[in-house]
């Protein structure tokens, strides 16, 4: 079926099963790789992306649910690791293999936008369906702190 | 600190073979400036003193690296030494996957192979020599440029300077360069390391600014022109072989394109992932499971205790282990088992293959590319030379992805030879998780004693698990002709620890179950025994685990300085809060050594790992904050091991599929990690696996501390029914 998206403030039409998951389509069909396929069954996290704001595993969603709704993912940030989130795990050289990162940073943007001073439980709580095995987390945890750093920073700018 | 003599240098005949001087890239090829003056837009004339490194005319200095990126930090690492000795900023430099090519093999093994924690330390001495020679050959070109005598001439960050303080940079001399002779290795003066500007200090890593962006490619990001995605259905139980298929209500999936018997089963190839794995879900397909089904955990640790009562194959033997255990008062007799374990990368496996009449090309992220070239030509029938590899980013390697019979590979060129489309061979994560290659499953007796002095005196090591290096293709190269396996007894029979008397005997088992090399191979399971055992003599001999070992290791100063660095770093002795404990293990594995001590804590029988400590010797640290990264990297892969990391077999299957039933680390319960370096300046060691081994016994002899535990068969907290 035919099934309009709206994908980093794109709309793009696709020819698709319904019940193909998003993460095939932002992958196979849009060919937004950044995305990352780990368990398909959101045990890992590491197709995460933002649904009107809020981070999903996009491996679980059908497509069809999402027609209307606004995806972001991480090709969104920005190109130029601009975004806080993206400098500060640059700054921190958080990444080992990288393949989990594009969904751990899009869990941290969204954490941050919705608090911008996290605790450690915080980041737990919000980080916890992000598996690394490359074992990055304790680069993580300082990166989301530090990130909400630079954020509050350009805040007050 | 003396970096120096860490490793062989290359042959002279890889040297100055490896490419030669080329000049590329225009058609005049290296006549001076000709594009300009032909009025045509300029394309970049290209300098390669050698197949490591290309200066442009255009000023791009690309490094090529033989090596595999797998988060380890070759990508960088590798290129900070070229840029040492040429004087160039790392951060400037390209970084390029090197195709298939002799030059870039193992220096100790025919073949161009990412493993053994062995990349930096195995070409320190060539990548300083090419970046040496590079700069000389500039400074050369810029000598005959000014008319001047080069020895008056500098370099200083991408430019080659003179004595009135004229400068040209290294892109501008690139054309020149290209045209000169190479130099003799005696003009090729290395760099005094008090003078480094780089190497020993911290560098942002290269790929950083992909793998934020998500920009970087890993092999399961490949996409070509018309390419086809498969998924195979492989067999259901190890050893089982196809009986029959039906495909057609495969067929009838919108999408799907074939579907195809190659030798590891079935593949159903589609326009896209969903369609595939639809296309498989409807596929009927009758095996004959064959005389593995009824293999299970249980059955062979029962056929392996059986095993360790019998005598084994003699990996060492020093003084009288038998006699002296014997004889003595104070002595253990204890079993340990650890289990079959998944690499379970992040990237699961994956491999693109498009195969031509005359050829094949593969994109895939891989630890083996000679090997893959090899057997995926054997496959399809043509000659190695005609079979490219295109290394990508790996999502995560630990072994995995440098399969002893290049499985991946090898499939993936099956399921597209004659399909004229290029195919992605995708493999699910329950494909990867239960598709074998795991580290081996082990069972051991351990015979332990104590001399009067209190100190252990005899050490008999009695050990059933399948040989890791056997199954590999360096097995033709370490493997006795008796079937000895070193890797089943790397840890042990050379352990540190002062120990008079030492037996080791070896049961190779031959189960259907595949095996291979997992993050650190036979050290992350000797090392846990190991360090295990000597804990369990120090509370026979009632002394602190700390001071027993110090005792051990008095002889050995290095080991000595690495057990106490974590020591005093830890606080080692001072006391903890309520329900805190420690445990403390010391490794050497791939020339480094490792010590760490694990805080934890056990509230209503909840473990939880609150902090580990970490020093590590490695020789020279290249890129410091990267052997941080790699210490913490080896202790979070390891402790996922020791917590929860268990493949079990039930009916000749493996039982677990996906990260809800073999759970791994997450972030809550990851502990504060502090690694502490040691700039010894003894011979380079790795990095990348030896922060493993030593993890599972720090928090079990923690453990033992704060219940009088001993926990001897892995995992901790089994997820077992």
């Amino acid at each position: 079926m035919v099934i309009t998206l709206k994908v980093n403030g794109q709309t793009r039409e696709v020819d698709v099963p319904a019940d193909m998951p998003l993460l095939w389509v932002l992958r196979d069909v849009l060919q937004l790789t950044g995305t990352k396929y780990g368990c398909g069954i959101a045990q890992c996290g590491a197709c995460t992306v933002h649904l009107d704001g809020q981070p999903i595993r996009s491996c679980i969603t059908p497509v069809a649910a999402v027609a209307e709704a606004d995806i972001q993912t991480i090709e969104s940030l920005s190109t130029d690791g601009s975004h806080p989130v993206q400098q500060a795990w640059m700054e921190l050289d958080v990444v080992q293999c990288g393949y989990c990162q594009s969904g751990q940073i899009m869990a941290a943007t969204a954490l941050l936008e919705r608090n911008d001073n996290p605790t450690d439980a915080d980041i737990d709580s919000a980080m916890n369906g992000n598996i690394c095995r490359c074992g990055t987390y304790p680069r993580i945890r300082a990166a989301v702190k530090r990130a909400a750093e630079i954020k509050r920073g350009q805040g007050v700018a | 600190m003396s970096p120096d003599g860490t490793s062989s240098s290359l042959s002279r005949r890889h040297f100055f073979l490896g490419t030669g001087v080329v000049a590329v890239g225009t058609a005049a090829g290296i006549g001076w400036m000709p594009s300009i003056l032909s009025g045509r837009s300029p394309s970049p004339v290209e300098f390669q003193p050698h197949a490591f490194l290309r200066i442009s005319s255009d000023g791009t200095v690309t490094v090529l690296i033989g090596k595999s990126e797998m988060g380890q930090g070759v990508y960088t690492g590798l290129p900070m030494v070229v840029a040492e000795e040429l004087d160039f900023d790392p951060q400037r430099i390209r970084v390029e996957f090197a195709g298939v090519d002799p030059v870039f093999n193992h220096p100790f093994l025919p073949a161009q192979f990412t493993g053994g924690s062995m990349s930096t330390n195995t070409t320190y001495q060539s990548l300083r020599e090419v970046g040496a020679m590079a700069r000389r050959m500039l400074m050369l070109a810029a000598a005959q440029r000014w008319q001047v005598p080069v020895d008056g001439l500098i370099t200083d960050d991408g430019f080659v300077v003179d004595r009135q303080g004229r400068k040209l940079p290294y892109g501008a001399l690139a054309e020149l360069a290209a045209d000169l002779p190479v130099p003799d290795k005696a003009d090729v003066v290395l760099k005094d390391p008090a003078l480094f500007r780089y190497l020993g200090k911290p560098q942002a890593r290269l790929d950083g600014l992909a793998k934020v962006t998500g920009k970087a490619t890993f092999g399961i990001d490949v996409i070509r022109p018309q390419m086809l995605t498969a998924v195979v259905a492989r067999a259901p139980v190890f050893g089982a072989s196809l009986k029959s298929v039906d495909a057609a209500e495969a067929l009838q999936v919108p999408g799907v394109h074939s579907v195809k018997t190659v030798p590891s089963g079935v593949a159903v190839l589609a326009e896209h992932s969903w369609a595939a794995m639809k296309g498989r879900e409807s596929l009927k397909l009758e095996w004959d499971l064959g005389e593995h089904a009824a293999t299970s955990s249980d059955s062979l640790r029962q056929t392996w205790r059986a095993l360790l009562k019998k005598p084994g194959l003699v990996g060492d033997d020093r003084g009288n282990a038998p006699a002296v255990w014997a004889r003595a008062e104070q002595k253990i007799d204890v079993e340990y088992e650890l289990p079959y374990l998944a690499h379970a990368c992040m990237e699961p496996l994956n491999a693109v293959a498009e195969v031509r009449d005359d050829g094949c090309d593969l994109w895939l992220g891989t630890q083996n590319q000679s090997q893959d070239a090899q057997l995926v030509a054997a496959a399809l029938g043509l000659p190695p030379t005609s079979v490219k590899v295109h290394t990508q980013f790996l999502g995560g390697g630990f072994g995995r992805r440098a399969s002893g019979v290049s499985d991946f590979a090898v499939e993936a060129a099956y399921v597209a030879q004659g399909v004229g489309r290029p195919v992605k061979v995708l493999w699910t994560r329950e494909d990867d998780m239960r598709g074998g290659y795991y580290r081996p499953y082990s069972l051991s007796r351990v015979r332990a004693a104590l001399g009067k002095d209190g100190l252990p005196s005899t050490f008999h090591y009695v050990t059933a698990s399948k040989p890791v290096l056997a199954n590999t293709t360096l097995g033709k190269f370490a493997v006795a002709p008796n079937g000895l396996d070193p890797s089943t007894m790397e840890g042990i029979h050379d352990m540190p620890y002062a120990m008079p008397n030492l037996r080791i005997e070896i049961h190779n088992t031959n189960e259907a179950i595949t095996n291979l090399w997992w993050r650190s191979v036979g050290h992350s399971i000797n090392g846990f025994i190991l360090n295990s055992a000597i804990d369990e003599l120090a509370a026979l001999a009632n002394q602190d685990p700390y001071e027993y070992r110090r005792r051990l290791l008095a002889n050995k100063p290095r080991h000595l300085g690495v057990l106490e660095r974590v020591a005093v770093e830890s606080n080692w002795g001072a006391p903890l809060g309520k329900g805190r404990y420690r445990g403390i293990a010391l490794h050497e594995s791939f020339g480094s050594i490792v010590a760490q001590v694990a805080e934890i804590s056990v509230e209503q029988e909840q473990l939880r790992v609150e902090r580990v400590f970490c020093a590590v010797d490695c020789g020279f640290a290249v890129n410091p904050d990267q052997v941080v990264a790699q210490m913490q990297s080896g202790i979070i892969y390891g402790l996922s091991a020791a917590l929860y990391g268990e493949i079990s077999i039930e009916g000749g299957a493996a039982v677990q599929g996906n990260f809800d039933s073999y759970r791994v680390l997450r972030q809550a319960e990851a502990p504060a990690i502090e690694v502490f370096i040691l700039n010894s300046g003894a011979k380079m060691g790795g990095i990348g696996e030896p922060g493993t081994p030593p993890i599972a016994a720090a928090v079990c002899n923690a453990l033992f501390t704060a219940t009088g535990q001993r926990i001897r068969r892995l995992p901790i907290n089994p997820l077992r029914a």
